[in-house]
């Protein structure tokens, strides 16, 4: 660490390649990052970000190229050998272990012992000095349970574990997909600190204003190459955007103004409780986007859990068409009609193992057999077409899930659905982990769903998303609907309003 | 494979799609590098032992590998089916221990041999229904609950017998037929292998039912919210595996002579799980294929006749046995490609 450090890059790697089974993941990859600054890393999915990442970790050794830190070579070969160096990978989604504290989950693996005795009141006060060092005294219990701790904070449990010992290089990997706007400037604030450290940082991420917000430089990826690093203050969104699709992506949300559509609603909900909400009423007409808003937490995914019959329901009525129709389970929805995409597409809703084609006609078996013999000639031709209408990459039909990027994954999930045909189709985060280019590709593929008449509800947790698709806004909060707002009267500050507001009477609430 | 079909959708001017991997990629994705590896390693074991005694290729020694390994084959065959779906069944053993008892003793009450195969199969599919139930609705892990009915149907099975041999069915034609008779000049109990081995692998690969047999072991959550029933398939499942263990159990009863509670079925869930795991049917479920678990059987059936007639020691074959178990389990978790670290 020493104080020339702005001169020699802190990481760099030279000519980095790596193949995984039939698909070169990087091409020959240059990349400086400097301590004191923060780098971001843009690309489409499938450009290579991820397998950086997964390099610098320690995870995957590279076929060919180098790595150095402060110019001496490393060479990793298990993340502990990653860790030793000083470098670190903040992933989306840490590793918490559920029953023991906050204290023990960030000093797992390093408990400071004697002997192989612990004292619980030294880790603890170790950790009080930890947070407050980094001002999230009030933001993590030390003695909260791993089980207990939001999205937000089993990163700070993640971060803080990396910074119990000397860090040198840290990446994060698209760390706010999962948090709330005021857990985005907690979490800016300790990269500042960090970088203010001499901390070389990485960012990834998808989100623009962020790239603008927090990075010194960007670098991009394409399919595995740099294309180049750039200064932030010397560029802008459309031109990094061109940097990352190699083509100009002008109006991304492009959805028509139409009509208030009348009649009798695809979609009727009245009264639905659960445990985690309340009293929900909803209408969603066919052709129409109903987008849900909201903070994490607020209950939304949780909502497309009651509806669909996946949680148990203690009240209330749901109407398909008019007719009051019965749901116990995902089974009853789908007859009904209701589809729902739900939002961890690894662990819920895909078959990692399994093919394109497995995957795609997952819900329609029942409609393509005969005497319960699938028809395969059928099958294929259902997966053949939607991947080509989804435009989803792959070299066949007959590709395992796993090895696609998260926006073909993506794309297999929708296609799914659409196999299916339903009356109604629930998106819970339909491009979240998405590039780009996929995302509207998955954009224009909503607005199809709809002008064939289908009710399609979306959750997002990006509100110019939501402002973009939606013709009509819900806006939920510790599980109810605060308010609902067309499309006209939509913008970002009156959602945010009534998703921090708390109670009905709200400018903007009413309809 | 499917060129026709994609040559009418193929979209023209699309951001280069990954390569289609070529054909020897893809014949071995059709038949499977597990299926591959294990027909050699048949083959050197089959050169092994004929070089060191070549009445090991006479037909009647093939006959007796094929009729020795019928009954875990049956077991073997169901155990896929269950470990497909993510679950495990340790109790087909005993429930074929009780099955091979129940048909005796109704044998002998009846004097009919259809009767007493009939109540035995009621009883296998009870076993079943009993296995399913528990782990679905009393919500308990597929290991527990089969371990519990592994002691308890093994207990039951001796205390209707009072722990001993019941009956004698050496002299009623249909059991004889089901242990020494044959169609075509191919002994029953390999028919009755085959046919099951078949219908099953059709099941799985062509039906809806496989396919969500696949799709639950793959990813519950998954296969649930995409309207799959999985209650019905677990206790479906169970149902099948307690049915086929009672055949088992009725084979055992033919090919003894005479109801065994215990002797003839210990140790089979063992064998049947090894050998599902050496064919790849994945432990977590949702990965593995009918054609690699008889090869796995033949396998196993061959090692335990060539170890006979080599005179080995038999206790040596359980070693075998145990280390097989591992082996299979380590190469499979090798593949994919899980690094070692220490579990709990």
């Amino acid at each position: 660490m020493s104080s020339d450090a702005a001169a020699a890059p802190r990481l760099a790697a030279t000519e980095l390649s790596k193949r995984f089974a039939g698909v070169q993941a990087l091409r020959a990859v240059q990349l400086q990052a400097y301590g004191g600054e923060v780098m971001a890393l843009l690309g489409e999915n499938g450009a290579g970000k991820s397998t950086l990442l997964k390099i610098l970790a320690g995870a995957h050794r590279p076929d060919s190229g180098t790595l150095s830190i402060d110019g001496e070579r490393v060479s990793f070969s298990s993340p502990r050998d990653a860790h030793r160096a000083g470098v670190r990978i903040i992933y989306q989604e840490p590793e918490i272990i559920p029953h023991v504290s906050v204290a023990e989950n960030i000093y797992v693996g390093a408990l400071p012992a004697r002997g192989h005795r612990f004292t619980r009141a030294a880790l603890r006060a170790r950790v009080v000095a930890d947070l407050a060092r980094y001002g999230f005294t009030s933001a993590l219990d030390p003695d909260a349970l791993g089980s207990e701790l939001s999205p937000a904070q089993r990163q700070l449990v993640e971060i803080l574990r990396a910074l119990t010992e000397s860090v040198r290089v840290i990446a994060f990997d698209e760390p706010t997909s999962s948090l709330s706007d005021t857990e985005v400037e907690v979490l800016f604030r300790l990269i500042r600190q960090l970088r203010d450290e001499g901390v070389a940082v990485i960012y990834v991420s998808h989100r623009m204003n962020e790239i603008f917000q927090i990075s010194d430089r960007v670098t991009v990826l394409r399919d595995g190459a740099l294309v180049g690093t750039v200064t932030t203050a010397e560029t802008d969104e459309a031109r990094l955007v061109r940097m990352m699709v190699g083509r100009d992506l002008t109006d991304m949300f492009v959805r028509e103004r139409r009509p208030r559509p009348t009649g009798t609603p695809a979609l009727t909900v009245r009264g639905l409780s659960n445990d985690d909400v309340h009293d929900i009423d909803l209408e969603v007409y066919g052709g129409e986007v109903l987008g849900i808003a909201g903070l994490v937490g607020a209950g939304r995914s949780e909502l497309a859990h009651a509806i669909v019959g996946s949680t148990p329901v203690h009240a209330g009525e749901i109407l398909v068409d008019g007719n009051p129709v019965r749901i116990s389970g995902p089974r009853d929805a789908i007859r009904a009609g209701i589809g729902f995409a739900p939002e961890e597409r690894k662990a819920q809703a895909l078959l990692m193992q399994r093919s394109v084609r497995d995957n795609i006609s997952l819900a329609i078996l029942d409609r393509i057999r005969v005497a319960r013999v699938v028809r395969r000639g059928e099958e294929r031709a259902v997966a053949q077409r939607y991947t080509g209408q989804l435009r989803i990459r792959t070299p066949d039909i007959e590709q395992v899930v796993s090895s696609l990027s998260g926006g073909n994954q993506q794309k297999v999930v929708l296609a799914r659905w659409l196999a299916r045909r339903p009356r109604v189709l629930i998106l819970d985060e339909p491009t979240r982990g998405v590039d780009v280019g996929a995302k509207a590709e998955i954009y224009a593929v909503i607005n199809q769903l709809t002008a064939d008449g289908i009710a399609v509800i979306v959750i997002s947790s990006e509100l110019p998303e939501i402002l973009g698709l939606s013709d009509r806004i819900a806006v939920m909060q510790g599980g109810r609907v605060t308010g609902e707002l067309d499309r006209s009267e939509a913008t970002e500050e009156r959602v945010l309003a009534l998703a921090m507001a708390g109670d009905l009477t709200t400018d903007g609430a009413t309809r | 494979m499917t060129s026709t079909v994609a040559d009418q959708t193929a979209e023209q001017s699309e951001p280069a799609p990954p390569a289609r991997p070529g054909w020897p990629r893809r014949l071995l994705r059709a038949v499977g590098v597990q299926n591959i590896s294990l027909v050699i390693a048949l083959a050197v074991l089959v050169a092994i032992i004929g070089a060191q005694n070549s009445k090991f290729f006479l037909v009647t020694n093939i006959e007796t590998i094929g009729t020795a390994v019928t009954v875990v084959g049956l077991l073997a065959v169901v155990q896929t089916v269950v470990m497909l779906l993510g679950g495990l069944d340790i109790s087909v053993g005993s429930a074929a221990g009780l099955a091979s008892v129940v048909s005796a003793m109704v044998f002998m009450s009846t004097h009919s041999a259809a009767i007493g195969i009939l109540v035995a199969l009621v009883t296998g599919v009870a076993t079943g229904v009993f296995n399913g139930l528990v782990i679905v609705y009393g919500r308990v892990n597929a290991v527990i609950a089969t371990l519990a009915t592994y002691a308890g149907f093994r207990g039951l099975a001796n205390l209707i017998s009072n722990g001993r041999a019941q009956g004698y069915t050496g002299t009623d034609s249909t059991f004889v037929f089901l242990a020494r008779g044959s169609i075509a000049g191919i002994p029953t109990l390999i028919w009755i292998l085959v046919i099951l081995a078949l219908a099953v692998h059709l099941m799985l690969r062509y039906t809806d039912i496989g396919r969500n047999i696949y799709a639950m072991g793959g990813n519950a959550t998954a296969a649930r919210l995409a309207g799959i029933n999985l209650n019905r398939y677990v206790v479906g499942c169970y149902i099948a595996a307690g049915l086929v263990a009672a055949v088992a159990g009725v084979l055992l009863t033919a090919r003894t002579g005479s109801g065994q509670p215990t002797s003839g079925s210990q140790g089979l869930e063992l064998q049947a799980i090894t050998a599902a795991a050496l064919g790849g049917v994945a432990m977590q479920g949702g990965k593995g294929t009918i054609t690699g678990t008889i090869l796995a059987v033949v396998l196993l059936g061959v090692l335990q006749n060539g170890l006979t007639i080599l005179n080995v020691n038999s206790f040596w074959q359980d070693i075998a046995q145990g280390f097989l178990l591992v082996v299979a389990v380590i190469i499979q978790q090798r593949r994919r490609g899980l690094r070692a670290v220490g579990l709990p």
